[in-house]
């Protein structure tokens, strides 16, 4: 418009900012007079600096507007009339409303969700009332050319250390998980699981006895206290202090009975056993038990003294460690504090207990949420700014009356807060349908987040209203503040309403962009996750029966279990391949006597002559094993191609391979079979080399039996009866193969179901939007399009003319969004995956066009409705 | 009342609106004042100077018509009140008093 050089915007606007309304005016003219003069002179950059410092040099004493209480005050005073106008408005303008709210509600429900997620991970072990003071000593392991690991679990020599006098250590104390074993209360066993801890244990965490002193109660050998719930589990009463219980030969003594452990602790236990027992059953009897570096499976708590710090107590573990590792080759171990709260949300660590969430993990939810929420932003801020030309008229007479532009400013915000607190209840109301939803989404789930409300959280719920109300309603209350009451009233149709076409097509589009993003990577990712269920593992898992067992020889049951006719084939195996755990052993193999010899981690599964046709691995060359009496006499091993490849075992050729010799454990086994490779791993990890041992009894492993696939239901239940016979103790633990692959998977099935319900969420909210959109435009274009129709403009015409903007901004959504996510799996999602399936274009396509289409319907049924409306109705109103 | 008193440069100003007549707004004084004493004479401090005469009631403004040479806005025009024309006289014949009690000896060479 106007082309000559203007002055810098933000200066004036600073002017008008500070400035008293009686000077501004002709102020900012004099600027304008040697602004343009200094860009005659000595030109445009020059000027502008020389306008800047005339601004800045202006703010002073007698210009500075002087701060009026007054228009606060009327701020105060109007807010009722602003509840009333609001209210009125939202009644008038029921499709208005109704987009709004329900947008607004149904993402706020995803927020209040997630607000719930990071209160519940926040709240975490804050019963314990040292809280502050009590860190976690996480151990740094370093075998020399190896990747490092970082371990929430320490040595016992540490704590050994620490009870030395360390400055700034209170107390400490040393927790042992994995105690596991059969306990007998009189006739009765129930089995058992407790962990260790010595006699410091209830002065550094709060855990509260319901019986028994907390000074004692886990000093002496064989000392027992049980959780309230374990106590009634076991003798029906929690009246048991003193009494024992016997597991194998041992005597232990019951010293307190706990208060059932609140559920966000990351200290779980049903029973705890003094660490003097553990001493006594294992210390003295293994060797390496309290090494420095048996950094495995015993967790170090200390708790600061008042005025201890940190730093000093790190200074004295560095100390340690330094004196420590003297005595160790090729091998460095550090110490390191955690504070306690940051367990739950904390870093990943090797042998962590209890739940932990990564802050990334957190950030992404609340990311989503954060952008479903703005998501429907947009549609408030787009649907009052398509509406503006009903309401310039209200905001032209409260001008005219008086209203400052601050006062405008107000209403509209208050109009946008109360329309997000409206949605708040509909969101609370739906987000406790989304809680049941999502505790029940995978068993875990509910063992980490209890999602109960607290003051705290119902505080972030009714900030998140509040502020989502902010964002949404601040660009139209701008933009109805600036209206100048005369043109208004004047003539209402010259509002600049249509200044800001661009802005509300950017929204727009974003907002399909990111349905579309949602949508796409919903179905790609639910394609590859069929995929992961589907792959070609390079042995079959159809129709088998995998038992776990729990130390006993199963001998017996296998007979038992053989007799039923279901029942085809069964073996043994001491792991289930293919879920994720792996296990392994060095093995060296030596080409011949001469040489050094070459030595490497070979994965291994310890298995009996069944396994193999059972699972259909394909045998390149060579032979199975074939029955053996004695575990002992182990001298074969079976190996996949990976193995030759590694070692470069007779040129990497199956067939020459064989009777080659690896050294195993301290064993020579021979190469007696060379299998096809398979996937020992999920897919996420490559294949690698692996071998399987065998054993004609794995008491700890599992049974897998095959299964006649027809009335697999009368098989089970005989199953479960050989079972009960076999093991009164323990309930049967068994599950299809298939399953325990789904189950390996369960994270992403959880994954594609989350992103699932965001992208369902998107694309209703964005269609919501753009409904209230093309309802607007269509309804301002009503007179227009009946004058076209009048001169001769037919109704497929008249729609294509409507719908022409709308489609493109759909396309230029899909053009963005597709490829987006193309590369979001390519580059980002997929590369943790050592094998996956190629990416599914059509998949993306059939996403796209789910949107489109229904985008399409929307925008179609509208303009028709508008093109075949009577232009005799329309123009004769006016 | 602190009206009565006027500063030297706060008289120049005042003197440049009298001189300017119906021209005498904020960015005229400026160029005048700069042709008269051949100083730049700040917008800054001329601003401050006339805000400063008409609080103390010596100068009177009111708001020209607009015009599209100052971006559509309008000029502030002053000009002296009484009382500004009774402080100008005063300070002028405060001048000539003292002027006419100067012997004619006292200043001749010493320019």
């Amino acid at each position: 418009m106007n082309k000559d050089p203007q002055p810098p915007q933000w200066a004036t606007a600073f002017l008008r900012w500070y400035c008293r309304p009686r000077l501004l005016e002709d102020l900012e003219g004099d600027l304008y007079e040697y602004f343009v003069r200094n860009v005659s002179r000595k030109g445009l950059r020059y000027a502008r600096l020389v306008y800047w410092l005339d601004v800045i040099k202006f703010l002073r004493p007698y210009t500075i507007r002087k701060i009026e209480p007054l228009t606060f005050l009327t701020h105060f005073m109007m807010i009722g009339s602003y509840f009333k106008t609001s209210r009125r408005n939202l009644v008038r303008n029921k499709l208005f409303s109704f987009i709004n709210v329900v947008g607004l509600a149904v993402s706020m429900s995803v927020g209040l969700l997630v607000i719930s997620i990071v209160n519940d991970l926040r709240s975490y072990d804050d019963f314990h009332e040292k809280k502050d003071r009590i860190f976690r000593v996480l151990t740094h392991h370093q075998n020399d050319g190896q990747a490092p690991t970082d371990l929430a679990s320490s040595s016992i020599r540490t704590a050994q250390r620490l009870a030395g006098d360390v400055p700034g250590v209170e107390n400490f104390t040393i927790l042992r998980n994995g105690f596991s074993g059969d306990a007998k209360v009189g006739q009765n066993t129930f089995p058992l699981e407790g962990t260790w801890a010595d006699q410091s244990f209830f002065k550094v965490f709060t855990f509260p006895l319901l019986a028994g002193d907390p000074a004692t109660a886990l000093q002496a050998p064989y000392s027992l206290v049980l959780t309230e719930k374990t106590a009634e589990r076991l003798f029906g009463s929690t009246q048991v202090l003193g009494q024992t219980v016997r597991f194998d030969t041992l005597e232990y003594q019951i010293t307190g009975i706990a208060r059932d452990i609140p559920h966000l602790s990351h200290i779980h236990f049903d029973a705890l056993l003094s660490f003097a027992s553990a001493d006594a059953t294992m210390g003295k009897k293994q060797d390496g038990f309290y090494n420095w570096d048996n950094v495995w499976s015993n967790y170090t708590y200390i708790t600061l003294s008042k005025n201890g710090s940190t730093a000093g107590v790190q200074r004295a573990l560095n100390q340690i460690s330094k004196e420590e590792n003297k005595a160790l080759l090729h091998k460095k171990v550090t110490l390191s504090l955690q504070p306690l709260k940051d367990i739950a949300l904390g870093r990943k660590l090797s042998n962590n207990m209890g739940p932990r969430m990564e802050p990334v993990t957190l950030w992404i939810l609340g990311g989503l949420a954060f952008v479903i929420i703005l998501s429907a932003c947009f549609n408030y801020t787009n649907l009052s700014v398509a509406r503006s030309l009903r309401r310039s008229r209200e905001v032209g007479v409260r001008k005219i009356i008086g209203a400052r532009r601050s006062h405008v400013l107000g209403q509209f915000m208050t109009e946008a807060v109360l329309i997000s607190f409206l949605a708040l209840v509909f969101s609370f109301g739906l987000y406790l349908l989304l809680r049941r939803e999502f505790l029940a989404l995978d068993p875990h789930i509910p063992e980490i987040f209890t999602l109960d409300l607290s003051v705290r959280s119902v505080l972030s719920f009714i900030a998140l209203a509040v502020i989502t109300g902010f964002v949404a309603g601040f660009l139209p209350a701008v933009f109805f503040s600036k209206i100048n009451a005369l043109s208004a009233m004047k003539d209402a149709s010259g509002l600049r309403i249509f200044k800001h076409i661009g802005l509300r097509r950017v929204l727009i589009v974003a907002q399909y962009t990111l349905s579309l993003v949602f949508i796409a990577t919903t179905l790609v990712g639910y394609s590859q996750y069929k995929g992961f269920l589907n792959f070609d593992l390079g042995f079959t898992t159809e129709n088998i029966l995998n038992i776990k067992l729990n130390g006993t020889d199963a001998a017996t049951l296998k007979k038992e279990l053989s007799e039923i006719p279901g029942v085809t084939q069964i073996a043994h195996s001491s792991m289930v391949s293919s879920l994720g755990s792996m296990y392994g052993f060095d093995v060296k193999y030596r080409p011949s006597n001469a040489s050094p010899g070459d030595s490497a981690l070979v994965w291994v599964n310890t298995v009996d002559e069944n396994y193999l046709p059972i699972h259909q691995h394909k045998l390149i060359s060579g032979s199975n094993f074939t029955l053996r009496p004695e575990k002992g006499k182990e001298s074969e091993v079976i190996v996949n191609q990976q193995v030759l490849k590694r070692f470069n075992i007779g040129g990497r050729d199956p067939q020459k391979a064989l009777g080659h010799v690896l050294s195993v454990d301290g064993r020579d086994l021979t190469i007696i079979g060379v299998m096809k490779d398979f996937h020992y791993g999920t897919v996420e990890n490559k294949i690698e080399p692996v071998m399987f041992r065998y054993s004609k009894s794995e008491p700890w492993g599992y049974l897998n039996l095959q299964m006649a696939s027809t009335d697999l239901e009368s098989t089970m239940a005989k199953i479960e009866s050989a079972w009960k016979q076999f093991d009164k103790v323990h309930p049967l633990k068994a599950n299809f193969y298939d399953d325990q692959i789904e189950n390996a998977y369960s994270q992403f099935s959880m994954m594609v179901k989350v992103i699932g319900f965001l992208a369902f969420l998107a694309i209703c909210i964005a269609s919501l939007g753009l409904f209230g959109m093309v309802v607007f435009t269509t309804e301002t274009k009503l007179k227009e399009i009946s004058i076209r129709k009048v001169l001769g403009a037919s109704e497929p015409g008249l729609i294509y003319l409507l719908c022409r903007g709308f489609i493109a901004l759909l396309a230029v959504a899909a053009l963005i969004a597709l490829p987006a996510t193309y590369l979001l799996f390519d580059k980002v999602l997929l590369t943790r995956f050592a094998y996956h399936q190629p990416i599914g274009i059509p998949e993306m396509l059939a996403g796209a066009l789910i949107v489109m289409l229904l985008a399409l319907v929307m925008i179609g049924s509208q303009t028709a409705r508008a093109a075949r409306s009577n232009p005799a109705k329309v123009l004769k109103s006016e | 009342m602190k009206g009565t008193n006027l500063g030297e440069f706060e008289e120049l100003v005042l003197l440049t609106i009298a001189a300017l007549a119906a021209e005498a707004y904020s960015v005229a004084i400026c160029d005048e004042l700069e042709r008269y004493t051949g100083r730049s004479a700040k917008l800054g401090v001329v601003h401050a100077v006339l805000n400063r005469l008409e609080e103390k009631g010596l100068a009177k403004s009111h708001l020209g018509d607009a015009s599209a040479t100052r971006g559509g806005k309008r000029k502030r025009f002053y000009e002296v009140t009484h009382a500004g024309k009774v402080a100008l006289m005063r300070a002028k014949e405060l001048r000539e008093a003292i002027w006419r009690n100067i012997p004619g000896f006292n200043l001749e060479g010493s320019i």
